[in-house]
């Protein structure tokens, strides 16, 4: 995979019009990370959108449009990886969402799809034996699980009962009306 | 003003909507509710609001209004608000627009604040999508939070950092103390976020990497950590199908790899760790699997023994044989990178190699192709040659470019004999023509060509290929080279190697002149065969049906063709008596470098391209004068064959190198001499020496005609043996006047670098009072100087 040259500390872009040169812009040394992860349905309709790497609304969107077009056209006996534009996709399928993350190169596939798993096993923890609907009408607390899960496209907790332990406190404090320094005084 | 409907609600209402536009009314009329709601800087529902908005949002709609909304949530002191707020950050705003430096201050006193929750909020924001102006002003604090004793915060913390430096890399000093204990934590995210930073770090600053190998001497430390995960008992917390802490292993792995590279004694430090990780490791599930492929791949890059490397190629044999195509595709891609290497110990895998040619996924079948293509050698060529052609003959149209290019390629390093060789090309030409790049039709027919012993045999075969099918272009274009070429081997039914097949004149140039016309055919077939056809007309004896067409495609619409017409037209009228030199049989070609087709390509962009940047010849579409029997005459392949240009066009290949190599010409004294006298024919040489270059001597020829009556249609040609090269200008005209009234001037050039004793036979033509006179002579009387 080329290089790009860094574009400096102020980060002002190469000017691409092509927006995954901006995706390889961003993973100048670093050959390890989660660029997105997408949850879409069989229909192809967007449940969940997380970026690592900044982009204009414009290439997400194009980039989705495109990346579900592609993993939906797979048939079944396919492997869950394929090359696309300069990322791997590790992809699979849960019912009726699909779970959608870009790594780069040297990426460990394998390991990705582990991710993937236990982030449904915690989502199906949460919700109760999880569902698309559970996903719909809840989406932000999908998000909250994924931001307990994940940081900056890394995991931050391997270990499923803190994970939930953590949201399940989250959860609570929404309860308190309000956060005075005084009540919880350190 | 009644509240704003729930997001559940809101949610259902939208779904029930049956049409896109059904769908857009509901929007829109929901967003100009919102937009009044927060004009009116309604506190109370400004979450449930923006909670709304993320979600018409994610339907594809524009929510931008609500970007500072966002910022007015982070602000507030409920926690409900802030978690939406920075929810709504992370998926509204991003670094180019300015407005996201207004998060800095609040995300500050986040991290600050006395809730943990509240500062993972934070962290997590920053650590997703902070610009460089934030890391910046918030590195201190996160470097802050690096060193707390709090576990949820430090991995978070330890992740951030991450982030910062990958934005500001000149950040990574500041973060070097607070590592110096993050391995000696229990917890296992803290372990876990820490060695992603350490492995960050390393990679981006070779010094960092130096200090952590020597100073902190992190291989021990790691390698103990990774001890105890595999020993340890079971684990319930991080228990992954009875493996603790897979994602753990992993990155440690992965950190191991990236210290042990190029440093010996680092390799050194982990080799028991990973042959036992190597050896110990469940398989039956993914997770092991993935520990086991992180491990590979280290093993592979590190300094490791011998044995060590077996090891890991023969895990990478089982994982082709396992049934998850997952791992088999890893498997390929591993051996792939590996192949270069340790290219004897993949071998052994060869056979379960090709066998995944026939895999149904698509991704697999390309990775076992350039796997194939890479394994092929001397050895194996035949029967690697026979899958890679059933592949070839079978595979998706998205492969057959590349999958034919790699056989010609194998095909020309290793062929066995030259009947394979010639067998294999016709086989992917008739099986894939469509598919062969462009370049591949030159080179060909340079191979073609050099196959001396082979010509009636590939004119045989191309010919009856082209019977069953001319939609092929590239197998169509080198057929009809060929057929132009040898057919009078064609219908002279001369064939060693296979039953020589019956065929008539007339019949060769039906099929010639039904790639004329088909529809089929290109532009460029469609030169191939009527130069083809041409190039027959001194092989063949119906020289008027040949005529008849050039004539006839003189007033072709396509202008390339009506050149080369119009050309061929002149040819029979006014150059008839040239045509038969200009017309026969082609010189061995030159091979410059290999002449393979461009490189495979390589998806993953690992392996190493094995091929040399290919030099092509240009493709011979011109006639090329070549002096046949007088090289017969001088013995054999003793003589370089000359180039004449006989018309003011571009001169082919051979003479290039003269014409770039001359300089100014200046005069010495080399005195002339007369090459020819006879029959009141006389021929002059007169000598000039070449600057820069005194390698090369230019002499013109004069020519005068001491008879009565005009001497026409003269053709000076000439010969030299194999050390020179010599090139052949434009005559100053081709009538010798008769009684010395002007002679006929023509430029040879010479290049002689081996300053050997220039000799030269010389063969004239004419006609003197209408009679056709020819002759030949060896000129050998050079002055001295002229090549010296």
């Amino acid at each position: 995979m080329p290089f790009a040259s860094f574009c400096g500390t102020t980060h002002s872009f190469i000017s691409h019009s092509h927006c995954v040169s901006q995706l390889l812009c961003l993973s100048v040394i670093s050959s390890f990370q989660m660029q997105f992860m997408l949850l879409f349905s069989r229909q192809g309709k967007l449940r969940l959108q997380k970026w690592y790497v900044p982009l204009s609304d414009k290439e997400k969107k194009k980039i989705t449009r495109e990346l579900v077009q592609t993993v939906l056209a797979r048939k079944p006996k396919m492997c869950s990886f394929l090359e696309w534009r300069d990322l791997k996709v590790v992809y699979k399928r849960y019912a009726s969402l699909y779970f959608c993350c870009a790594i780069e190169d040297q990426d460990n596939e394998l390991i990705t799809l582990e991710i993937i798993h236990r982030y449904v096993e915690l989502l199906d923890k949460y919700f109760g034996s999880v569902c698309e609907l559970d996903i719909i009408f809840n989406f932000e607390k999908a998000y909250f699980i994924l931001d307990e899960f994940l940081l900056g496209g890394e995991a931050q907790e391997t270990s499923k009962k803190n994970v939930l332990k953590a949201i399940e406190q989250a959860d609570l404090l929404q309860e308190v009306r309000h956060l005075m320094k005084s009540m919880w005084g350190r | 003003m009644p509240a704003p409907i729930r997001l559940r609600e809101l949610i259902r209402t939208i779904r029930t909507a049956r049409t896109q536009a059904e769908e857009r009314e509901m929007i829109q009329k929901e967003c100009a509710a919102i937009r009044s709601s927060f004009r009116e800087e309604d506190n109370t529902y400004r979450c449930r609001n923006v909670a709304k908005l993320l979600y018409m949002h994610m339907l594809g709609y524009p929510a931008h209004f609500g970007q500072l909304e966002c910022l007015k949530l982070i602000a507030s002191q409920k926690f409900t608000d802030k978690r939406i707020g920075y929810l709504g950050a992370m998926l509204l705003l991003d670094e180019r627009q300015d407005v996201h430096l207004l998060m800095t201050n609040c995300i500050k006193n986040d991290l600050n604040h006395s809730t943990q929750y509240v500062q993972g909020l934070a962290l997590c924001t920053l650590g997703c999508m902070g610009s460089s102006e934030m890391c910046r002003d918030l590195a201190g604090e996160v470097e802050k939070l690096l060193k707390t004793s709090n576990s949820y915060l430090r991995k978070k913390a330890a992740l951030c950092a991450v982030h910062v430096i990958r934005k500001v890399p000149e950040l990574m000093e500041m973060f070097l103390p607070a590592t110096k204990n993050l391995l000696s934590e229990k917890n296992h995210g803290v372990l876990h976020t820490s060695v992603v930073l350490l492995t960050e770090m390393c990679e981006r600053s070779p010094d960092m990497l130096a200090h952590f190998r020597k100073n902190e001497k992190l291989v021990p430390q790691l390698v103990r950590i990774l001890k105890n995960l595999i020993m340890s008992g079971y684990s319930p917390e991080h228990d992954v199908s009875g493996i603790s802490d897979p994602f753990l292993q992993v990155r440690i792995l992965r950190l191991l790899r990236i210290l042990g590279k190029s440093d010996d004694d680092s390799s050194e430090a982990m080799n028991d760790i990973l042959a036992q990780v190597a050896t110990n490791t469940e398989t039956s599930k993914n997770v092991g699997n993935a520990i086991l492929y992180e491990t590979v791949l280290t093993i592979m890059d590190i300094k490791s023994e011998s044995g060590l490397r077996v090891l890991a190629i023969n895990i990478l044999g089982r994982f082709l044989l396992n049934n998850d195509k997952n791992i088999r595709y890893v498997a390929l891609t591993s051996l792939l990178k590996t192949v270069q290497t340790d290219h004897n110990a993949v071998q052994r895998h060869r056979s379960t190699i090709v066998d995944c040619l026939k895999d149904l996924d698509v991704s697999i079948k390309r990775r076992a192709m350039e796997l194939s293509f890479a394994l092929v050698n001397g050895n194996n060529i035949r029967g690697m040659m026979k899958e890679l052609l059933y592949f070839l003959d079978s595979c998706d149209p998205e492969f057959k470019a590349d999958c034919a290019s790699g056989v010609f390629l194998a095909a020309e390093k290793y062929a066995p004999s030259k009947r394979w060789h010639i067998d294999t090309i016709m086989r992917v030409l008739t099986t894939a023509g469509s598919y062969v790049r462009d370049d591949s039709v030159p080179n060909l027919i340079q191979l073609i060509t050099n196959s001396v012993e082979m010509h009636a045999y590939t004119v045989q075969r191309l010919y009856k290929a082209l019977l069953d099918d001319i939609s092929q272009q590239p197998l169509v274009q080198v057929a009809s080279w060929c057929i132009g070429e040898y057919g009078d081997l064609l219908v002279s039914g001369q064939c060693e190697e296979e039953e020589p097949i019956q065929v008539t004149e007339d019949e060769v140039l039906d099929v010639l002149e039904g790639l004329l016309v088909s529809n089929l055919s290109t532009p460029v077939t469609r030169g191939y065969s009527l130069t083809a056809i041409m190039k027959l007309s001194t092989r063949f004896s119906s020289v008027n049906r040949i005529k008849k067409v050039v004539s006839i495609y003189g007033s072709s619409i396509d202008v390339e063709l009506q050149q080369r017409a119009v050309e061929y037209n002149a040819l029979f009228k006014k150059y008839d008596h040239m045509r038969p030199a200009l017309l026969e049989r082609m010189p061995i070609m030159e091979k410059s470098a290999s002449n393979g087709p461009t490189e495979i390509v390589q998806t993953n962009g690992e392996t190493e391209p094995s091929v040399v940047e290919p030099k092509h010849l240009p493709p011979v579409t011109q006639p090329v004068n070549q002096a046949n029997d007088l090289l017969d005459l001088l013995g054999g392949n003793d003589v370089v064959p000359v180039i004449q240009t006989t018309m003011p066009t571009k001169p082919a290949s051979a003479g290039g190198e003269l014409l770039d190599l001359l300089g100014d010409l200046s005069l010495s004294a080399i005195p002339p001499m007369t090459a020819y006298n006879k029959n009141g024919l006389k021929i002059d040489f007169t000598f000039e020496r070449a600057n820069p270059n005194p390698n090369i001597a230019v002499i013109t020829i004069h020519a005068s005609n001491s008879t009565e009556a005009d001497m026409t249609d003269f053709v000076f040609q000439a010969a030299v043996p194999k050390t020179f090269q010599l090139q052949l200008l434009s005559p100053s005209s081709n009538v010798v006047p008769a009684l010395n009234q002007g002679t006929v001037t023509q430029v040879i050039r010479v290049l002689n670098p081996q300053k050997q004793q220039l000799r030269m036979r010389i063969k004239l033509t004419y006609t003197l009072k209408g009679s056709p006179v020819q002759d030949l002579a060896e000129v050998n009387n050079f002055p001295p100087q002229s090549w010296q």
